[in-house]
């Protein structure tokens, strides 16, 4: 049994590939058993093809009802256009909102818009993490030969999420021909590094949210609050809120670090705290520490729900 | 690959692994949960709940083992610690020589579970759909998914369901595709919690046809928990009985009699209408017209009884009922409790 089972594992991993050949990459996953234990990097490639093998899951179920998913993908689509008609609206009044015209707000709106679309598309589904712990279904995820944080990730995974990322993007490019910027290569460089770094640092809150469930079963309402609340407050300038506020979020939950920091370097304008200029370039930073922070906060979670089951 | 694991034997190679007679050990394991009451509205009272309280036992290769007890009896979480799902408060547990909760993914690939209430499969794909992901999740060769699927369709008889999505599927139907789905990577041990519940009558029968063959050909290490003892009558040599966190019980069925003091039933039909035969050893509990019915204990010989009764009375046709086994094992229950 015990050859068998060796076997077993060099077949699959040289893959008899019926699909895509980066499956068959790892060369010491869980199913080779006899190697030493799986390394962090073993584990990240195993996460990200269950998430993908789950994610597709989801989305052919998800085709089972057409008509459905077209209408939820144009709901939530407009139901975000329509988040940004507000501030149309409102800059209809007024010509400027805390100082900010409306092609600045814009910038920082499609910024915040595009981050948190990434991370809600990829993470969206956590908030279910304590629906599964009472229902006890979690139980069979964690039968399965995968991470469980992979799986619970790729949970009810929505393409129609798409529609937030796809609003997003538009009111930044919208942004981007109204606002006249000073273009350095620094700048240019800084855009895709902080939409980037955007969606790790939400995606960094949704996954320390999930871990908090394994606490408070009944807590995805407060992870909400810090997601899509986290996302709302980005939107507007930090100029309009109170100097404390602006201080929590670029100090203690550094969210400031998706768009504001950097976004008012690339737009010239001065931040309410005094920061100096290299903060600029910190998102990168601050989303390796978010992720690894709240790596270990699931790990805490999970570990915290073995040892006193449900 | 059809061999049993009988003739293949454990090669020198796998050191981590147990050998045949423990493969499944447990020594001493306990469960301990902190519960929390509310008292008040902020206000909560800590309290420990010894769910399993030192449960010892093995189980060797190609057992069939059933595990019963009432509900909240420590069942599901003995189940949960074998499966890796919660990590003991205490004592050693090794599943084919790995620690479950240490090593999890890697048991993953070497047990299935089926947990009766809950399906793993996918609610509106087709139920071929669920097999394909399994196939891809536990990276199970080709040519051996194909071989393990095929001979899960025609034993459990999935042909026309295949391309069905799961939410169309019957209790019965389920329950089956469930059981598929946890055997296409050749688990060495299947845990099966409740399998048969809510299903029909035929639907039993075929789930535990199943699971009698796939015991026999393939030599897979079975446990079962379950609620309906026909199950257990029908499928295991041995019984575990669990109550209050303690195993109260571990050994065949029949011996469940003897533990629980129950009682067999000796059916006697004279020539005619007598007063209540009078033999020692055993006692007149009904009489109706010439026919008699005497309660002795089950571990006793019927012979020398019969043989008396032939002796005294004019007998002219017997049976022995066995006992009840679901009477047997609530006495055990409730002796337990008022001790």
């Amino acid at each position: 049994m015990a050859d068998l089972r060796e076997k077993r594992g060099s077949e699959g991993d040289t893959g008899s590939g019926s699909g895509s050949g980066s499956d068959t990459g790892s060369g010491s996953g869980p199913g080779t058993g006899f190697g030493p234990a799986p390394t962090y990097v073993s584990r990240l490639v195993d996460g990200l093809r269950a998430y993908r093998l789950i994610a597709w899951m989801w989305i052919r179920s998800t085709m089972a009802y057409r008509a459905s998913f077209a209408m939820t993908l144009f709901g939530n689509f407009a139901g975000t256009v329509l988040d940004f008609v507000a501030i149309l609206l409102m800059f209809s009044r007024v010509d400027q909102l805390g100082g900010y015209s409306l092609g600045e707000v814009a910038f920082l709106y499609g910024l915040s818009s595009a981050a948190f679309g990434v991370a809600d598309l990829t993470l969206g589904s956590m908030d279910r993490l304590g629906q599964r712990v009472r229902d006890g279904t979690l139980d069979t995820l964690l039968v399965r030969p995968a991470p469980v944080l992979a799986q619970v990730a790729a949970d009810r995974f929505a393409l129609r999420r798409l529609g937030r990322v796809t609003q997003g993007l538009l009111v930044l490019g919208y942004a981007l021909t109204v606002v006249d910027i000073d273009w350095t290569p620094a700048k240019v460089l800084l855009m895709p590094v902080m939409v980037v770094s955007g969606a790790a640092i939400f995606s960094a809150v949704f996954v320390a949210g999930g871990a908090f469930q394994f606490v408070a079963q009944d807590a995805s309402q407060v992870q909400n609050s810090f997601t899509y609340g986290g996302t709302t407050l980005l939107q507007y300038p930090p100029t309009v809120f109170a100097k404390d506020l602006v201080r929590g979020v670029t100090f203690v939950l550094p969210l400031a670090f998706v768009n504001w920091v950097p976004a008012l370097y690339v737009l010239g304008l001065p931040y309410p705290l005094d920061l100096p200029e290299w903060t600029a370039f910190l998102p990168p930073l601050v989303a390796v520490a978010c992720c690894g922070l709240s790596g270990l906060a699931w790990r805490a979670g999970l570990r915290s729900y073995r040892s006193t089951g449900s | 690959m059809r061999s049993t694991h009988a003739d293949t034997g454990v090669t020198a190679s796998d050191s981590a692994s147990a050998s045949d007679s423990d493969f499944i050990s447990l020594d001493g394991v306990e469960k301990v949960f902190d519960v929390r009451k509310k008292t008040g509205f902020l206000r909560s009272e800590r309290r420990q709940v010894r769910a399993v309280d030192s449960i010892s036992f093995t189980v060797s290769r190609g057992e069939m083992v059933g595990y019963i007890g009432p509900n909240g009896a420590g069942k599901s979480t003995t189940i949960k610690m074998l499966t890796g799902i919660l990590t003991p408060s205490g004592g050693r547990l090794r599943v084919a020589g790995i620690d479950p909760s240490r090593e999890r993914t890697r048991l993953a690939q070497r047990i299935g579970v089926v947990f009766g209430q809950r399906t793993t499969l996918w609610w509106d794909l087709p139920l071929i759909d669920s097999y394909r992901l399994m196939h891809r999740m536990y990276r199970i060769p080709d040519a051996r998914y194909k071989e393990n699927l095929d001979r899960c369709v025609e034993l459990l008889e999935l042909g026309e369901l295949l391309d069905v999505p799961v939410r169309q599927l019957s209790l019965g139907q389920r329950m089956r595709g469930d059981i598929a789905a946890a055997l296409l990577h050749d688990p060495e041990v299947l845990y099966l919690d409740e399998p048969t519940i809510g299903l029909d009558v035929v639907s039993k029968v075929r789930v535990r046809e199943f699971l009698r063959d796939l015991n026999a050909d393939r030599g897979t290490t079975v446990l079962l928990t379950t609620h309906d003892l026909s199950d257990i009558e029908q499928l295991c040599r041995r019984v575990m009985v669990i109550d209050h966190g303690r195993l109260m019980y571990d050994g065949p069925l029949t011996g469940l009699h003897e533990v629980g003091e129950s009682e067999r039933t000796l059916v006697v039909d004279l020539e005619r209408e007598l007063p209540p035969i009078d033999v020692e050893s055993a006692r007149v509990v009904k009489v109706e017209g010439p026919r008699q019915w005497l309660a002795f204990p089950a571990a006793q010989s019927a012979a020398p009884l019969v043989a008396r009764i032939a002796a005294e009375y004019p007998l002219v046709d017997l049976s022995v009922r066995e006992p009840d086994i679901e009477a047997v094992i609530s006495r055990m229950y409730a002796g337990k409790a008022t001790s």
